[in-house]
């Protein structure tokens, strides 16, 4: 122990008088605002553990004086948002259809909201921007199973296609092949008969007259004669460019023979009326919209 | 004290002494005369503008905000007189950044610390502090003398020290309170604050910026200046051996003694300086030190030494400017005996100078061409192209529409690219053959669906430029953008 009031001749201050081989210890104690703010947070510590839920209990754990929780401050904030947003979509839910597509604001507001739902609920199948792809309908193109209107767009997302609801669109293609309606090479003849009708390439020497004759006898009914097919009924047309679940005749000898049936299911009861509205608005505005 | 100072040994510090010293407390005396007098107009020509600005009133027209500067944050806009910015110009102030910026490099290199002498808010602050402090509490021997004693805390005291940091406060809260009054209307905040109705942020920013003032300009002072702010650091290597500091002409000076003696020696024919140990330099320096010690880094060169050093000079019949502002260069020539030289036209003021003009130029030119209609196009990524049921090609693209203008705007959009291609927008507000039409309103951008369908004998076989172009069909002005159409 040396003299206390010995001065370090570097830094100018006080030593405590401490040394350790030679090493000298300065007088630094802590500022006083330091010291001060420390005992401060010990006093807030305490405040804290009182007001609000700090401790655990065996089975659940103190309450604190203010009866705060994360859960009740989340349903608050819940029910904040669903404050602000429940206005603009009570006023989607209010408009017609044909009103939304008019109205500029509210055209955006559809679909806006009808973009997220449809990457929520929809891009599954149909793909992040609606392009659809094999047997999932491509939703930008002018092609229609059941109808492009904005109201034919919206009744299909309610009730689906083929789906377990009891307004669902029904109907679906016979397997020609598999149910023993036509054999192979009549499958084959009206296969490329099929392709022909929208200008496809077809297997030299087939029989044209034999194909037209099995397709009137077969496939008009639903196709109908034109081959243009029928919304009512979900045929598809079979002399434009687009084709579902391709146009190859492989594809097409496999449709013919084991039928087709894709399902979209009823979002009637799983999302509100509003959302269902906004997101036929998005649809109709991919651009295929009739 | 009579000691001959070689600029060569010229050192800030003491070298035997301690490394580290306690913050000795600055009392900088009132003083008057050429600086001070600048100081105080610079002073309120920067408090004024900084006080008063968002009072000032433009007209813009109807539901525009009549603020002639404005940083309006909810609607993303920047008013200043009659230039409105948008986001996404903010290059113009990356522009202004580096104007400002050159504009300090030129300045240091003419005239040194012009900027913190002058110029800075905390010295701009400080000073008005200091004021305060000397307006109630008295100058610097009265109040050393009572901080040395200790003083007793009579009536008088308490008082003086209650009405000094009431006026402190004051000055800081309304420093606070002209901050916030530049993010909103003026007139309309200021009812807002009194009456208690404004919002919770802007009585948060006025608390800040009321504690960095009152902290800082009270308090922290001439520290900021020595141990918080980069610019000392910087300055010294922005400077050169020709720009004008606050110097003490030792030649001159040298060797100090007291104005008898001197007129003894000067009558005997010997060589004496004029310097007469006097100390008023260091009394009136805001940052404590002896401009004899020669440059250094805490002095903000406010000039204020040289008020004191020529009032003096003044008083014992000698030439002024004993300190004044010199150069590095004439230091060296005076001690050889040659005239000083000044020169400010140098490589790096005209390269300084040059740069200035140039981006100076380049925002002028910018800002009195810029469009007040704006086109951004993006392509539909999924799909890219759609094929129709006809054998047609379609592409989808979103259009952004920026209608900067103070009035509404109908827009006419085409598109070259594919021969014989129709455009389609969804939601447009009327259709002239091939023309989509839409109405933007004034101010705000409008976010379209557009549709580029190619019919099916002219399907390009692979991507090809389209171009879009919208049209004010009041006006006739334009802008364009570019894209691509592509095949499946």
């Amino acid at each position: 122990m040396t003299d206390h009031s010995e001065i370090d001749s570097v830094t100018g201050r006080a030593t405590t008088g401490h040394e350790w081989d030679g090493i000298k210890e300065l007088n630094t104690p802590l500022p006083r605002w330091w010291v001060i703010c420390f005992y401060l947070t010990i006093v807030w510590a305490i405040g804290y553990w009182i007001v609000y839920p700090a401790w655990p209990l065996i089975s659940s754990n103190t309450t604190g004086l203010l009866g705060y929780s994360t859960r009740a401050s989340l349903a608050v904030e819940l029910a904040n948002l669903e404050a602000v947003r429940g206005e603009k979509m009570a006023t989607l839910a209010a408009a017609s259809l044909a009103d939304i597509e008019k109205d500029p604001a509210l055209l955006a507001l559809a679909r806006a909201k009808g973009k997220t739902v449809f990457g929520d609920n929809c891009a599954p199948c149909h793909g992040s921007g609606g392009a659809g792809a094999k047997g999932f309908p491509n939703l930008n193109d002018d092609d229609w199973l059941w109808g492009g209107t904005l109201d034919q767009i919206m009744q299909t997302i309610r009730f689906g296609a083929r789906s377990t609801h009891a307004d669902t669109h029904p109907g679906q293609m016979l397997a020609f092949g598999k149910d023993g309606v036509l054999k192979p090479d009549e499958i084959v003849t009206v296969a490329n008969y099929v392709r022909s009708l929208s200008g496809l390439p077809t297997r030299p020497g087939y029989d044209v007259a034999k194909g037209k004759k099995i397709f009137a006898e077969n496939c008009v009914a639903c196709h109908g004669d034109d081959a243009k097919g029928n919304q009512e009924l979900g045929a598809p047309n079979l002399t434009d460019k687009i084709w579902l679940y391709g146009s190859d005749e492989a594809t097409l000898i496999e449709t013919i023979s084991n039928g087709r049936a894709g399902v979209m299911p009823a979002w009637e009861g799983r999302l509100d009326p509003a959302t269902i509205k906004a997101m036929a608005v998005y649809v109709h505005s991919l651009g295929g919209g009739k | 004290m009579n000691k001959t100072v070689n600029p060569n040994e010229l050192t800030s510090d003491d070298d035997n002494g301690p490394l580290y010293v306690a913050q000795k407390k600055v009392y900088p005396q009132s003083i008057s005369g050429t600086f001070r007098r600048i100081k105080w107009g610079l002073m309120a020509f920067c408090l004024g503008v900084y006080y008063f600005l968002p009072f000032v009133r433009w007209n813009r027209g109807l539901d525009a905000p009549s603020q002639a500067v404005l940083i309006d944050l909810p609607n993303s806009r920047f008013y200043f007189f009659f230039i409105e910015l948008w986001p996404q110009e903010i290059y113009y102030f990356t522009g202004l950044l580096i104007v400002a910026a050159v504009a300090l490099f030129l300045m240091n290199s003419i005239g040194g610390r012009i900027w913190c002498g002058y110029l800075c808010p905390q010295t701009v602050w400080t000073d008005l502090f200091y004021a305060v402090e000397r307006f109630v509490e008295g100058d610097r021997r009265e109040r050393m003398r009572r901080d040395k004693s200790g003083g007793s805390l009579t009536f008088k005291r308490v008082s003086e020290i209650a009405l000094k940091h009431s006026i402190w406060l004051m000055i800081a809260w309304w420093t606070g309170g002209a901050w916030v009054l530049y993010f909103n209307d003026a007139p309309t905040l200021v009812k807002e604050l009194l009456t208690f109705q404004a919002p919770m942020i802007a009585y948060i920013w006025i608390g800040i910026l009321t504690a960095t003032t009152y902290v800082l300009a009270g308090f922290m002072r001439e520290q900021v200046c020595t141990y918080m702010c980069p610019w000392p650091r910087i300055q010294a290597a922005l400077t050169d051996e020709w720009a004008l500091n606050v110097t003490y002409r030792y030649d001159r000076g040298e060797k100090r003694t007291s104005v008898k003696k001197a007129a003894e020696l000067r009558a005997l024919g010997q060589q004496v300086g004029d310097c007469v140990d006097c100390y008023q330099c260091v009394a009136v320096c805001p940052t404590g030190i002896d401009i004899r010690n020669g440059p250094q880094l805490e002095c903000i060169q406010c000039g204020l030494c040289i008020d004191a050093c020529d009032n003096v000079m003044t008083k014992i019949g000698r030439p002024k400017r004993l300190i004044g502002y010199d150069n590095d260069v004439n230091i060296q020539r005076r001690r050889d005996g040659k005239a000083p030289v000044y020169r400010i036209v140098r490589a790096r003021t005209v390269a300084y100078s040059a740069i200035i003009t140039a981006v100076g130029g380049i925002m002028l030119y910018v800002l009195a061409t810029r469009s007040l209609l704006d086109v951004n196009v993006l392509h539909d990524r999924n799909p890219v192209a759609v094929r129709l049921s006809d054998g047609s090609i379609r592409n989808a693209y979103t259009v952004r529409l920026l209608n900067k203008s103070g009035y509404d705007r109908v827009i006419a959009i085409d598109a070259d690219g594919p021969a014989n291609a129709t455009i389609h927008v969804v939601g447009a507000d009327s259709v002239t053959p091939d023309r989509p039409m839409i109405v933007i309103p004034r101010d705000s951008t409008s976010e379209l669906r557009l549709l580029v369908t190619a019919p099916a004998e002219n399907n390009p076989e692979k991507s090809i430029p389209v171009r879009f172009h919208v049209t004010d069909i009041g006006l006739g002005e334009m802008a364009s953008a570019t894209d691509n159409f592509v095949s499946p």
